[in-house]
């Protein structure tokens, strides 16, 4: 597989009145060609940062990227002035927002937002343009588009929005996609259809996805890869079936145990105390070990690096130091796992 | 029936007015009750009338048709200002945004006891304090934060400041309007713990209105299913979730995506087609099994009755 983005070590941090807000402290991830990179965090992990800063659209100035390199298709883009970025924005990379609704114009016809891009970076006239636009309107599942796209947003409904969102981000074939909890803001028969929608897209056009999510059931749909995220740091990376039936971080044990599953409606969810740490001051050691109750000595002091599980499998925790004491992940997390590989393909 | 139905929800309606000459139906016609002690969930996509059939219930809106009976009084006509208040004090609300559902120029004190002071439960200052340090405890924070105001909060301190309040009370029923969707996944379950805590504690009774039906199936004993101002299938969680019967409730039972990526490669969705609906007369509530009721016509009871063996 050949690679097409490398995030190298990135850091962004955040000025403010009241200092600096690290909020991404060092992120390395890689994305292949034609794969699905899910990126989960609850708010505050950076993971929405980092995707900003992938595109170049971190507010400026109090946005600096502090060190680190994104490599797209060898090139960095850290590099890049805004104008240079604005010739890859769009085309080579494009970005599907959470709400569709600020994310379209509402004074523009969906038809010229889309068309926008088309003209702007495929140099195509008008006339082909709107072909284009009705073309991909269709690819999207939107009935009547010849008809839809004299419409402004305001007359199509939350799923349809985020459609035409989609549509425009989709105009330029883009290499990479980056899509920001797209379906958060919608219901879940219209989030089912989102995402089948774009499964069935890069199935055809074999473009890249980076997912950020921080619901796991849909990270457990889309994904191929699964990368954790917690106060601005990587905390565990692996395939889906990695993380899903093998995870060793215990931010992770802590996510999929408060998931309720459909049949554990006597215990008690397996809830990760306490809330997560001011990115102001980030902790001293492992930003995690206050709300660890499996945190070892040596958490509170240093920071962990990222142990090899697996050839595809990392996770960062002391516990997989091999001079840690041997810990099992909570009962609850462990019989779910097992209630998952056993439960697998029936129902 | 041996059980102890604390709400009686005859069909209820709520119609908005939009416009001169059109009404919007949020909530038209839904029928159900609730039994002392249990929780029942009501799932169902948004524009579904969840949240209208919730705030109609306790009075946030005038009901257009319907009774609602609470501990066997009728709750809605006119009302006295007596009988107002102590309704008032059984039956409280939890909502969704616990930003916007807090006065922010009040302090956690006198929010969480400003139902003390209206229903004249505390007698002196004293007193008031120390109820209100309780409550903080029971809901899980200190009682330093009696004096703070909501902004120093994070999203799930807030939303148990907003459990501390309709707590302070001592209800028998509380609504809950979405309590968690506003919150993270950890944080979620730390609240959700907290509610199943507090009904085992203190036997409440819940109406836990939610989209993500993976948590209204980890909480509720019964669950009725919304779509378009009607309830189209109610049964117990388990039943509703094993055996359900309605097309759009299996439409929405396959949409759910779960965390294990092995059941998300083989899960199929099936979409839910209106069409699919016999159409010769209006469809009615009707128990299929025992426990166990659909909205269908008495053709698609038959159809459904076989499918159920």
């Amino acid at each position: 597989m050949s690679k097409l983005l490398e995030v190298k070590d990135l850091a962004v941090s955040f000025n403010t009145y009241n200092g600096e807000v690290q909020a991404v402290r060092g992120v390395s991830f890689d994305l292949n060609k034609g794969e699905t990179l899910a990126i989960v965090g609850e708010s505050g992990s950076g993971k929405s940062v980092t995707t900003s800063a992938l595109m170049g659209l971190l507010p400026k100035p109090q946005g600096v990227i502090k060190s680190g390199e994104i490599l797209f298709e060898g090139e960095d883009l850290v590099k890049k002035s805004n104008k240079e970025m604005q010739k890859i924005r769009g085309k080579d990379m494009s970005m599907v927002f959470q709400d569709p609704m600020s994310s379209l114009n509402p004074t523009m016809k969906v038809g010229n937002q889309i068309m926008e891009g088309l003209i702007k970076h495929q140099n195509m006239n008008r006339s082909d343009a709107r072909k284009k636009a009705i073309e991909l309107l269709d690819q999207v599942g939107i009935p009547n588009p010849e008809i839809r796209i004299n419409q402004y947003p305001h007359q199509f409904s939350g799923g349809m929005r985020q459609r035409v969102v989609i549509a425009i981000a989709l105009a330029c074939n883009p290499k990479v996609l980056i899509a920001d909890e797209p379906t958060t803001a919608l219901d879940v028969t219209i989030q089912a259809q989102i995402l089948e929608l774009m499964k069935n897209i890069q199935k055809e056009t074999d473009s890249a996805i980076i997912f950020i999510t921080h619901d796991l059931g849909v990270v457990a749909n889309v994904a191929d890869r699964v990368a954790v995220m917690y106060a601005g740091k990587v905390v565990e990376y692996g395939t889906v079936d990695d993380i899903f039936y093998n995870p060793k971080h215990p931010y992770t044990w802590g996510l999929l145990g408060s998931m309720p599953t459909l049949d554990n409606a006597d215990e008690e969810l397996y809830a990760i105390p306490g809330s997560p740490p001011d990115m102001l001051n980030p902790p001293k050691g492992d930003a995690f070990a206050p709300r660890n109750k499996f945190a070892l000595e040596i958490d509170a002091v240093m920071e962990p690096p990222m142990f090899k599980v697996t050839d595809t499998h990392y996770a960062a925790t002391w516990l997989l130091h091999e001079d840690a004491p041997k810990i099992e992940p909570p009962e609850s997390v462990k019989k779910r796992m097992q209630g998952f590989a056993n439960s697998g393909g029936d129902q | 029936m041996a059980e102890d139905k604390i709400l009686e929800v005859k069909n209820l309606q709520k119609h908005f007015h939009a416009g001169r000459h059109k009404t919007v139906k949020a909530v038209d016609g839904v029928t159900f009750d609730i039994y002392r002690g249990e929780t029942f969930g009501l799932v169902g996509e948004s524009g579904s009338g969840k949240s209208t059939t919730g705030r109609t219930i306790i009075r946030l809106y005038e009901a257009t048709g319907g009774e609602v009976k609470f501990n066997g009084e009728d709750v809605h006509g006119k009302k006295s200002k007596e009988e107002l208040l102590k309704f008032n004090r059984k039956m409280q609300m939890i909502f969704q945004d616990p930003s916007s559902s807090l006065n922010p120029r009040m302090t956690v004190m006198d929010i969480i006891a400003e139902g003390l002071d209206i229903h004249k439960l505390v007698k002196n200052e004293k007193e008031r304090k120390a109820r209100v340090e309780e409550l903080l405890q029971v809901v899980g924070l200190n009682k330093e934060h009696a004096n703070r105001f909501p902004h120093e909060f994070s999203g799930g301190q807030r939303q148990r400041i907003g459990i501390a309040r309709a707590l302070a009370v001592e209800p028998d029923l509380i609504i809950a309007d979405e309590p968690i969707s506003a919150l993270d996944v950890s944080i979620q379950a730390q609240v959700v713990n907290l509610l199943k805590k507090l009904q085992k504690d203190r036997g409440l009774t819940y109406l836990f209105i939610a989209h993500d039906l993976s948590m209204v199936k980890y909480i509720s004993d019964r669950i009725g299913v919304m779509y378009l101002g009607n309830l189209v299938e109610l049964a117990d969680s388990d039943e509703l979730y094993n055996n359900p019967i309605h097309p759009y409730t299996k439409s929405l039972l396959t949409a759910i995506p779960l965390p294990d990526p092995e059941y998300e490669r083989n899960r199929i969705r099936v979409p839910y087609d209106p069409t699919v609906h016999d159409t010769s007369e209006e469809p009615e509530f009707r128990e299929i099994s025992p426990r166990h009721w659909v909205r269908c016509t008495s053709k698609e009871f038959e159809q459904y009755k076989k499918e159920l063996k």
